[in-house]
Formats: C-alpha cells, sequence, structure tokens
C-alpha cells in the first residue's frame, strides 16, 4: 500500500476530526493568545526592546500551544481504543506518523497565522530584515517542533502521566531548534546579523529528527 | 497454535503455560469468570500483545505482525471514532487495509442492520448496542480469515444478538475462524463448534457445542495448524 495514500487517508481523517471538535485548535489559540497578552503587560516593551525579545515569546508561547495539540492528537487514538485498529491494519506505520505530523503542523501554522497580527500589535513590532526570511524561519521551526511533538507525544501516550511526560521529553530535545528559532527571528526583526547560520542549523535538526522518528515510529506503535 | 503460552503483567501470570491447537473454520466460543485472561489470550493471538513465554503460531504464520491483514479483532472499546460517521469509519478503515479484498461499507453496515441509520448520524449519537454491531462491521471489514470478537453481544438487544450470532455462522460457514469471547452462552448456543473455559489463565475445559453437523466437521479438518 503506497505511503502517499496512507498519509493522505490520515490527514484527511485527522483534518475532518479536528474541524468537527475544534479541540486542538481552540486549546492552542488560547493558550498562545494568553501567553502572548500576558507577556506584553508583564513587561510593557519599546519598540527596540520588542524586537530583542519578541522572537523568544514568540516561540515560547507556540511551544506551550504545541504541546497542549499534541496531548490531544493521541489522545483522538485512544478513545475507544482505536489505536488497537491501527496497530493492526496493514498500512505503513510512517503514514500515520506522517499524516499525523502534517495535521498538527497545519495548525500550528494556522494558530501562528492568527496570533502573528495580535503579536504585532501588542508588542509594537516592525520587520527590518526580511520578512520572506521569518517566513522560512517560521516553517522550519513549527516542523521541528512538530516533528519531534508528536513522536514523543505517541512514546508517552501509554504512560499514567502522559501530559507531564510530553514537556519533560520535549523540551530538552528541542533546545537547539528553540535556540536556532530565537535567534534567527531576533536577527530578522532587529535586522543586525544575517540569521543563515541559524536557517541552516533549523534544516539540519528538521531532517536529522524527520528520519530519526520515521526510523523509530514502527517500533512506538507496535510496543506495548 | 498456542504453545505453553505464558503472559506475565508483573509478577501476575495473567496467561500460565496454556497450549492449544485451534482448527481453521470452525466457531469458538471462549468462556471464562472476569481475569481468566480470556482478553489476553485474544490479544496475543491478534498480534497485539506479545507472550512472556512459549510461542503462538496464527493462519499458519510464526509472525503473527505478517498477518494481521487477515485477522478482525473486536475489542471491549469499540475501536471507532465518535465524531465521523458510520459510513466514515468503515471507509478510512477500509483504506488502511490497501487491495485487500474487502466488503463495502453499505453491504457491512446492511449486514449489522444498520443500513437505515441516516447516513450523516455521528457514533457518538449511536446507543451502545447500534455501536457494538458497528464495530463487528469495522472487524469484518478486511474480509478477515480469522475473526476475533470480544464480548461482541455487551449491550445488544435480545434480536441483534441473535442476528450477529447468525452472521457469525455464515462467516465460519465460509471458512472463516471465529473465536468469541462471552458470558452469554446462550448467544451462540445455535452455532458455536466449540467452547473452550479458561480459569487463572489456563484452559480448564474444552467441550463440542451443539451445532454438530456432519457438512462442518468436514469443513474442520486441520489443514497443519492453521489458526
Amino acid at each position: 500500500m503506497s505511503l502517499v495514500r496512507t498519509v493522505a487517508l490520515h490527514l484527511r481523517k485527522d483534518l475532518r476530526l479536528e474541524w468537527r471538535s475544534k479541540d486542538a485548535a481552540n486549546s492552542m489559540l488560547f493558550f498562545a493568545l494568553l501567553v502572548v497578552v500576558v507577556f506584553a503587560f508583564a513587561f510593557d516593551p519599546l519598540a527596540e526592546e520588542s524586537r530583542l525579545i519578541a522572537g523568544g515569546i514568540g516561540w515560547v508561547a507556540l511551544l506551550f500551544a504545541t504541546i497542549v495539540a499534541l496531548n490531544q492528537s493521541w489522545a483522538r487514538e485512544l478513545q475507544n481504543g482505536v489505536l488497537d485498529a491501527l496497530r493492526l491494519a496493514p498500512a505503513p506505520p510512517n503514514g500515520l506518523f506522517l499524516g499525523k505530523t502534517i495535521a498538527n503542523f497545519l495548525f500550528v501554522v494556522v494558530v501562528e497565522a492568527l496570533i502573528t497580527p495580535v503579536f504585532v500589535v501588542f508588542y509594537n513590532l516592525r520587520v527590518i530584515g526580511s520578512p520572506a526570511q521569518l517566513v522560512l524561519v517560521a516553517i522550519l521551526g513549527t516542523w521541528a517542533l512538530v516533528v519531534n511533538g508528536t513522536f514523543f507525544s505517541a512514546m508517552s501516550i501509554r504512560t499514567r502521566n502522559r501530559e507531564l511526560m510530553l514537556p519533560l521529553i520535549l523540551f530538552p530535545i528541542s533546545l537547539p531548534a528553540l535556540l536556532g528559532m530565537v535567534l534567527a527571528t531576533t536577527n530578522i526583526l532587529t535586522g543586525e546579523r544575517q540569521p543563515t547560520d541559524w536557517i541552516k542549523l533549523l534544516v539540519v535538526y528538521d531532517v536529522v529528527f524527520t528520519m530519526v522518528s520515521l526510523l523509530l515510529f514502527e517500533s512506538v506503535l507496535t510496543a506495548e | 497454535m498456542l504453545d505453553g503460552v505464558s503472559k506475565l503483567f508483573g509478577r501476575f501470570a495473567a496467561l500460565h503455560d496454556l497450549s492449544a491447537i485451534l482448527v481453521s473454520g470452525q466457531l469458538y466460543g471462549l468462556l471464562g469468570e472476569n481475569g481468566a485472561g480470556k482478553t489476553t489470550l485474544l490479544r496475543i493471538i491478534a498480534g497485539l500483545s506479545r507472550p512472556s513465554r512459549g510461542s503462538v503460531r496464527v493462519l499458519g504464520s510464526p509472525d503473527v505482525r505478517g498477518v494481521t491483514a487477515r485477522i478482525g479483532y473486536m475489542a471491549h472499546s469499540n475501536l471507532l471514532y465518535d465524531e465521523l460517521t458510520a459510513r466514515e469509519n468503515l471507509e478510512y478503515f477500509s483504506g488502511l487495509y490497501g487491495s485487500r479484498p474487502k466488503a463495502g461499507s453499505e453491504e457491512l453496515l446492511s449486514l449489522v442492520g444498520l443500513g437505515n441509520v441516516d447516513r450523516n448520524r455521528r457514533v457518538s449519537q449511536y446507543s451502545q448496542g447500534m455501536k457494538q454491531r458497528l464495530a463487528l462491521a469495522r472487524a469484518m471489514i478486511s474480509s478477515p480469515d480469522l475473526l476475533l470478537l470480544d464480548e461482541p453481544f455487551s449491550n445488544v438487544d435480545a434480536k441483534s444478538i441473535a442476528a450477529m450470532a447468525a452472521l457469525l455462522g455464515q462467516l465460519r460457514d465460509r471458512g472463516a475462524t471465529v473465536i468469541v469471547i462471552t458470558h452469554q452462552v446462550e448467544a451462540l448456543a445455535a452455532v458455536a463448534d466449540e467452547w473452550i473455559t479458561l480459569h487463572a489463565g489456563t484452559i480448564v475445559k474444552r467441550e463440542s457445542g451443539s451445532r454438530r453437523s456432519s457438512a462442518s466437521q468436514q469443513a474442520a479438518t486441520p489443514r497443519g495448524v492453521e489458526l
């Protein structure tokens, strides 16, 4: 059975479920909004300061919001024991992983698109560097969070404290990517340095962790 | 074939040195009190759980994972997405079985008596009995050679139970092996070929079912160890 067809099947199912329940989108959106607004009131930064700290605040808000969504994305498969049916099906396990990762990626991208205008207003932001590079960093950074998050949330779904386990595993692993995202974003916002090295780091990180996740996912899925 | 199968959860043995040969094309009723190990046994046969000791050979293969496409499994939980409709569920799971010959979702829904239910009704709006019947349809989606059912008659009304049991009998007559965990012996009495009773993780009794026609005896000729 072709991988592409399986990915499309899982993706369509996840998008349909999310469209009907809106569980992940709602919780992610409100969580990210809350963090952005609370930090804006807490620091009340000037335009210059905003450019220096906005990258960090934005990505941390998204990291926390993503965790909320990731926990829910696999919880769907646990409800009614559906995961057992998926384990029995002969479709390639990586199709399930990629379908879910792409679905999560799209959810986070939608939230980013909705949060960005609020972020710009609250932090009085104006990009000095290249906006195209900012979009590239957003895509690479989001994939880095989501690919690891989807993998590690699959690992932690059968643990007793899965909501706690996921951030405990994901945060340390995501640190290099988070560093790349924050510094690349800050460089682009301030226009002081080229973010190229950080973008390269994100590309390498994405490729390495996507490959590792694909190699190991079947073992995670079939583990008791 | 189950050969010396044990399953340990910590120090607790859910199954203890269990051996059995089950013949293809038969309908087995699996009996036993709660905690006897019935569900654990079914999960091991399905390849969802590995034995701590011993070996299992399913559909002629020692690698159960390699033949899961030929196994239909219905668990305690219904293995369905609540937010999808019956047809969406069946079509999704059918898609996961690729090129394997499959029953159509309309045909399956008719078989389990759900053909006339509103197409847009989500599974979350179904009664427990309807969910059970839909779960059976899902388990049959890949026209399985081995059908494993864990208490399929729970919360199902008497008329539907009779229809489900007759359906299982038909599947067996077409050559499928069916293993059913149930506490409702009378529900399967008309179609079961053999009853297997478990106690404390081991088989304590095997007895023929009431239905022992000569035709089914012939159909039950062992093909090696097929289960």
